[in-house]
């Protein structure tokens, strides 16, 4: 049997989160299927059939598939589900949305967030905002799993994979929640869930305004820009920096965080940075005490010193 | 309008929970347990319906251990007209609970269910999505505004890029995001009323259903460990180790 795994993309271009669920699968030991589903998906493809140990891509372009919706993309699953052992998706909002529905109709647990592969049925995630980790053995008929693209490195791009087309299934698809609209976050950052720096403000930053400061600061790095639900609620910054239990999972060499608290949620994002910079007024607080660099400040005076020192020594 | 909603009792967000020395588990055993705070989102989305005109029944449900019905009283209490809490002590994967489920929506048959997206202590976020599979309903995961739409609902979901409004008809399954809506807050003379409210209790076993775990767990341990680092004196320090990682070069 063969694993498929569901290839995460914008419908222009290939996530780098999908070669790294690339490499976290080499550890079932089957051969590796991508599936690039979407409209207009043709460059995504491409890139997908040049990451290294790929068995095959298989491509269904629709344009009726641009919303990619949960209902229509489980359907194709289903279709599948005779060719494959595992099916596989990368735990970001589509993965999370699909496959626990796909595995309900195979009658399956899944288990998502996977961030070990021990072999073809063994497997650890975390739990409790990531205070304990478990691992799993699944003896089902198929496995259905969604991996943390930021607990695994990408698999090198320097294959080359057949590409196939794959039909839309002739099953009729529930009927299905309409996608209306899509409100994007105007950003050209670099992708949360595989930066190598990421930069992050909390709730003390006080103001939309302030926080372009956090957002500076990044740009002069090349850094991702994160935040803490508390930032996000107050409206400082969109959803989608959200890092935390129950926004992004971060891996980065290097997070800097400016004037968070760090709680037991944010905590559960950041457990894959390798170094941690913290900057807060209070010495005491939780991350302060994890952080590998700590730096006692207000960041109102910190962050802009910072910021212009860097910019000269980078020469940005 | 019908509006059925899942609460999960839970280990309370602020407990920093502590695994078993010996690997088997979780140590909960003294810990203070709560209503899960994405279900405390989702009820109080349910009574917003109501109170707005839109659904004329709230019904909660939870299933779990005897003692889960403090979270169901929490549910009345905010506004839930009814209760129905199906009792098992087993431990129940989403799996399971979405089985369970699906036969209560079998018996109550609502226009809408909504659920947490996902529960703090599994952290699994499959629920809804696995419900929505088994009656083959459309499905609105990680929802921060819901809105009456005709004779559907409007739905903005939290997703990778940003926001992304869909359509829905009902039955609808819809898992609720922190951001949908600020829990209220109920006090003495709310609980005194949700006392009075009915609630049907039944064991979970009655429905002939099989919910064993599928799932071995084989151990769980704590995270590695992250040791405190070195303080850092002044801003011209923080700029040499920040630079260093930035020119790409040395790792942090
Ligand atoms: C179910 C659930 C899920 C959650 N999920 C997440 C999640 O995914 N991600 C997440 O981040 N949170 C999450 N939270 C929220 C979390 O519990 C915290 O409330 C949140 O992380 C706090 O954000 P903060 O650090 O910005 O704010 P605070 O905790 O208020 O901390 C602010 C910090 O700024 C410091 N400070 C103040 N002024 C200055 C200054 N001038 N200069 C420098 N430092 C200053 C303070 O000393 C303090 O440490 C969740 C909560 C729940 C209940
Ligand atoms: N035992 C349970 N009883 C009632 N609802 C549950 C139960 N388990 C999960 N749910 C619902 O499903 C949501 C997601 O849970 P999970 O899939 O476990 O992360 C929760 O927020 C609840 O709304």
């Amino acid at each position: 049997m063969a694993v498929a795994l569901l290839a995460e993309h914008d419908l222009s271009q290939l996530s780098e989160t999908t070669a790294r669920a690339v490499a976290a699968l080499g550890a079932v030991g089957l051969p590796v299927d991508i599936l690039v589903i979407g409209a207009n998906v043709g460059v995504a493809g491409g890139q997908a059939a040049a990451i290294e140990g790929v068995r095959k891509v298989r491509v269904l372009d629709d344009v009726a598939l641009e919303a990619r919706g949960a209902e229509a993309l489980a359907e194709i699953l289903l279709s599948l589900k005779d060719e494959y052992s595992h099916f596989a998706a990368i735990a970001g909002a589509i993965g999370k949305d699909v496959l626990p529905r796909f595995a309900a109709k195979l009658d399956v647990s899944p288990v998502t967030d996977v961030i070990a592969v021990h072999g073809p049925n063994r497997f650890d995630r975390p739990i409790y905002a990531g205070n304990a980790i478990e691992t799993v053995t699944c003896n089902e008929t198929k496995i259905v799993l969604t991996i943390r693209p930021s607990a695994f490195s990408p698999a090198r791009s320097d294959g080359s994979a057949p590409i196939e087309p794959l039909a839309t299934p002739a099953a009729s698809i529930a009927d299905a929640a309409e996608f209306l609209v899509a409100h994007r976050t105007s950003s050209d950052t670099p992708d949360l869930s595989t930066a190598r720096i990421v930069v992050a403000g909390g709730i003390a930053l006080g103001s939309v305004h302030h926080f372009e400061m956090i957002e500076n600061l990044a740009s002069v790095l090349g850094a991702a820009v994160g935040a803490t639900r508390a930032a996000v609620d107050a409206s400082y910054a969109p959803n989608d920096w959200q890092i935390g239990q129950t926004g992004k999972a971060i891996a980065p060499d290097l997070y800097i965080a400016i004037g968070i608290s760090g709680a037991l949620q944010h905590l559960a994002g950041i457990q894959g940075a390798r170094k941690i910079v913290a900057i807060n007024t209070d010495p005491d607080a939780p991350l302060m005490q994890i952080a590998d660099y700590r730096l006692v400040g207000d960041l109102f005076e910190v962050v802009p010193q910072l910021t212009a020192e860097l910019e000269k020594r980078l020469n940005r | 309008m019908k509006i059925l909603v899942a609460v999960k009792r839970v280990v309370d967000h602020t407990v920093r929970i502590r695994v078993r020395p010996d690997g088997s588990g979780v140590d909960t055993d003294n810990a203070k347990f709560s209503i899960n705070p994405f279900c405390k989102h989702a009820v109080e989305a349910a009574v917003q319906l109501a109170e707005h005109g839109h659904a004329d029944e709230v019904v909660a449900v939870t299933i779990g251990p005897a003692k889960a019905n403090d979270v169901l009283l929490v549910a009345l209490a905010m506004g839930a007209d009814r209760g129905i809490h199906l009792v098992t002590e087993e431990r129940t994967e989403p799996l399971a609970v979405a089985k369970l489920l699906k036969a209560v929506v079998e018996e109550e048959k609502p226009d809408l269910v909504l659920l947490g997206k996902q529960a703090v202590d599994d952290d699994a976020n499959q629920t809804g999505q696995m419900l929505a599979g088994l009656l083959d309903w459309p499905q609105a995961t990680f929802a921060s505004a819901i809105e009456v739409n005709g004779d559907g609902l409007k739905v903005t979901r939290e997703v990778d890029y940003g926001r992304a409004t869909y359509a829905l008809k009902t039955p609808a399954i819809v898992t609720a995001d922190l951001r949908l809506n600020e829990p209220r807050n109920t006090a003495l003379p709310q609980v005194m009323k949700a006392k009075k409210k009915p609630v049907d209790t039944r064991t979970a076993a009655e429905l002939g259903i099989d919910i064993a775990p599928r799932l071995m767990v084989e151990k769980v341990a704590p995270p590695p460990d992250r040791a405190g680092g070195q303080a850092v004196g002044s801003v011209s320090e923080l700029v040499d180790i920040i630079a260093e990682v930035a020119a790409g070069g040395e790792r942090a």
